[in-house]
């Protein structure tokens, strides 16, 4: 469009009439702009931070933090250093989003396809959901969640308690914790060898299908596989688990797992916001399939799940993916909102307490924007090869 | 003769006929309209008890709620904070002018025959800001001033969405054309600008705002709290803008751009003659989308300490007079959210409608 070849001409346009010359003098500009205002930033930073006495440089993450987190998934306390402290806010980040992840995506493309559904109540029911939930600002909904709701249960004495192996109460839900004995190591076998045998046996039929026609039940068959020969080695290795309940110690529980409040209060948010979101994108891609595909795959006599699972699943995907990545990013990003409610996530621990202690904002501040920087890239990455296995292949 | 003079069939409107198509068709969606019929039957019953039969309107303090269902009152009581914050109120009338302007301005748009709404939605753009720039601080005109520190609430939450949203705009058109832009070295500093920002969440944003922003300014010059908030805010959301009028951008057929380079016109005429008004129009769906996620995200201004309409929720339901007011205090705000943005999203959807012309393959 702009790219005008002029002939090289004695009457060629004066030098600061030629767009390529002034392509270079903008650019030119604009970096000189962008490293005059670097320095200036930098300078003004640095006598800044001169002034108030913070020292600058990564060793503070060597010192030790001093302060306690309520929860961490790689061994923490007290006396480990503040790079420490990155580590379990990180883990407990991606913990969160993970589990997000998972439960927004099953309930986003369950109440997509009831969107959808022919029964009037099931379709008004989920829009009603979708329009409800989408609307209301999501950190209003951990609030909700974590004050309103998970606040008033009963205190640990009075723990909602089912069977005697599962409690909840204020404090957070407490479950048994399966703990693995000797001869494990057979369950485990007995897992990788029902795998393999399912994977060996959808070669086969795949390849008997083709050959003759023929087709084998692979999922039922499957499922059998993938239950009975797990449970069979547990038998076998004489029942090899042991279960670690949790029970009352004193003022509150000790054993088992336990998910603690703000997990859960985040995690149920963040579900059911992300969830309403993915809905949509679900519908919409079912909707993009035409109704020739399945009338044709009905005319070839195809049955219903086959007709779902074979024709208009494959082609709503290709339209589900691309603003499916952008709805994970964002429940990557809206885990953030953690630190509101005191789940000790990235921000909360790192760029709350760590950054305060220490004063070294920049460094954190920097850290902490270079992982999500990182995740994004990643899930978009993954999501780029994934998008481009489902994309329509031209031949 | 006769036949082709009959008018069609009167569509007959049968309930049970309506009802076995759409509720009762087969076995299993029967079962299905029975189980979510009973689910919701048992919930609405308490629900509407609480909210409306059960609840207390009437009263002036605590003892006057009787428990039974939800407690209005303290939302009643309270309204002038979750409204004005802490906007002093002899002043007040100068917010409820920019509110009234506010909707002067834009619940016309909502109304398709309404005369100069497009004037009236200009002004909103543009006067409606500086209006407000003066009248809301005060300090000058023989106003008396009022420190940002003491604005908050739904006021607050406004100011904060729409200054975020006009201030974007302009941004994020400059870095949407420099994207577009043939100068490697422009496009490659506006991509990574919008990717950098569009990567981390707004907490840590508001969090850079909040700490690192006096750090990074010469030594005695220093923003209030609420101004670094809002340029955390702008330069967040212009990078949403970018990708939102990109897209536009991108929609415009190359005819447009030869053409009015054709016409001699040089990159700025070309883009502000031609392409522009073009492309806004077409994404403005997708402004007004940006705008709602905007209007719900203000909401995170509460973690830096401002008061926005949650914050001083939040911090009545806390009182010890009151007990148990979270849930009505958390209704309350989701009501407002809710009728907001729902409202807003009907508006963009129908604007969608009116705007998509038919050309799909």
């Amino acid at each position: 469009m702009k790219k005008q070849t002029f002939d090289s001409k004695p009457a060629g346009p004066k030098p600061w009439y030629d767009p390529r010359v002034r392509a270079i003098f903008f650019q030119v500009v604009a970096i000189a702009l962008v490293f005059w205002g670097g320095w200036v930033l930098i300078d003004n930073t640095l006598s800044n931070m001169e002034s108030r006495g913070i020292s600058t440089g990564f060793g503070f993450l060597d010192e030790s933090a001093g302060f306690g987190i309520i929860m961490s998934l790689v061994p923490y306390d007290a006396t480990m250093s503040y790079g420490r402290t990155f580590w379990v806010g990180l883990t407990n980040t991606l913990l969160v989003s993970a589990m997000g992840v998972v439960t927004a995506t099953i309930l986003g493309f369950i109440i997509g396809v009831a969107r959808l559904s022919s029964n009037w109540l099931v379709a008004k029911v989920s829009l009603a959901y979708i329009e409800v939930i989408r609307n209301i600002p999501l950190l209003l909904q951990i609030f909700f969640w974590y004050f309103a709701v998970l606040s008033s249960l009963p205190s640990p004495r009075q723990s909602v308690d089912v069977g005697g192996a599962f409690f909840l109460n204020n404090r957070g839900l407490y479950v048994p914790e399966p703990v693995t004995q000797d001869g494990f190591g057979l369950v485990w076998g007995g897992i990788l060898a029902a795998i393999a045998a399912v994977i060996g046996i959808r070669i086969w039929a795949k390849r008997r299908q083709l050959a003759t026609g023929a087709i084998f039940p692979t999922f039922k068959v499957g499922v059998g596989i993938l239950f009975l020969v797990p449970i069979m080695s547990y038998f076998l290795a004489g029942q090899p688990l042991e279960w670690d309940l949790p029970a009352l110690k004193g003022f509150n529980f000790g054993g088992g797992i336990s998910i603690i409040p703000e997990l859960a209060a985040l995690w149920i948010a963040l579900s059911l916001y992300t969830a309403s979101f993915i809905a949509e994108i679900v519908r919409s891609g079912i909707l993009s399939v035409s109704k020739g595909q399945t009338e044709a795959s009905k005319a070839l006599g195809l049955p219903n799940g086959l007709t779902l699972r074979l024709v208009v699943i494959p082609q709503a995907m290709r339209v589900i993916i691309p603003p499916l990545t952008s709805q994970y990013l964002n429940l990557v990003k809206n885990s953030s909102l953690a630190t509101a409610i005191g789940y000790p996530d990235l921000v909360a621990v790192f760029m709350g307490t760590t950054l305060n202690q220490t004063g070294q904002a920049v460094e954190v501040v920097a850290i902490t924007m270079a992982v999500y920087l990182t995740i994004s890239l990643l899930i978009s990455l993954f999501m780029n090869i994934y998008n481009r296995a489902v994309a329509i292949k031209e031949r | 003769m006769a036949e082709s003079t009959m008018k069609a069939p009167k569509k007959r409107i049968d309930p049970v006929r309506w009802a076995r198509e759409n509720l009762f068709s087969s076995w299993h969606n029967t079962i299905l309209t029975l189980l979510v019929g009973y689910l919701i039957v048992t919930s609405v019953g308490p629900l509407l008890n609480w909210v409306l039969l059960d609840a207390n309107f009437q009263g002036s303090d605590p003892s006057d709620c009787t428990g039974a269902g939800a407690c209005w009152l303290f939302i009643n009581q309270r309204l002038n904070f979750f409204i004005y914050g802490f906007y002093p109120e002899e002043f007040q009338w100068r917010v409820d002018i920019m509110f009234g302007l506010l909707a002067l301005s834009f619940a016309p748009q909502f109304i398709e025959r309404f005369p100069g709404r497009k004037w009236l939605g200009l002004f909103g753009l543009t006067g409606l800001p500086i209006v407000g720039y003066f009248l809301i601080p005060g300090g000058l005109f023989g106003l008396e001033e009022v420190q940002s520190s003491k604005w908050g609430g739904l006021m607050l939450t406004l100011i904060l969405a729409y200054i975020g949203i006009i201030a974007s705009l302009p941004i994020g058109t400059l870095l949407a054309l420099g994207r577009r832009s043939e100068m490697p070295i422009i496009r490659g500093l506006c991509v990574v600008f919008i990717e950098v920002w569009r990567a981390v969440p707004l907490i840590t944003v508001l969090f850079m705002a909040s700490v690192m922003l006096p750090l990074f300014l010469p030594e005695g010059m220093n923003f209030e709290k609420l101004a670094r908030a809002l340029i955390g805010i702008t330069l967040w959301q212009s990078a949403y803008m970018a990708e939102v009028i990109r897209g536009g951008l991108q929609a415009i057929p190359r005819g447009q751009y030869e053409a009015a380079s054709a016409l001699g016109l040089g990159y700025w005429k070309k883009m502000g003659l031609i392409i522009l008004p073009q492309a806004l129009k077409l994404v403005i769906p997708g402004i007004v989308n940006t705008f709602i996620s905007l209007f719900k995200d203000t909401t995170l201004v509460l973690i830096i300490g401002l008061f926005d309409i949650l914050g001083t929720v939040q911090s009545t339901v806390t009182d010890p007079a009151w007990q148990n007011v979270a849930v009505e205090g958390y209704v309350f705000v989701a009501f407002c959210f809710w009728v907001f943005c729902f409202g807003i999203s009907r508006y963009s959807q129908n604007l969608e409608r009116k705007l998509d012309t038919g050309h799909r393959t």
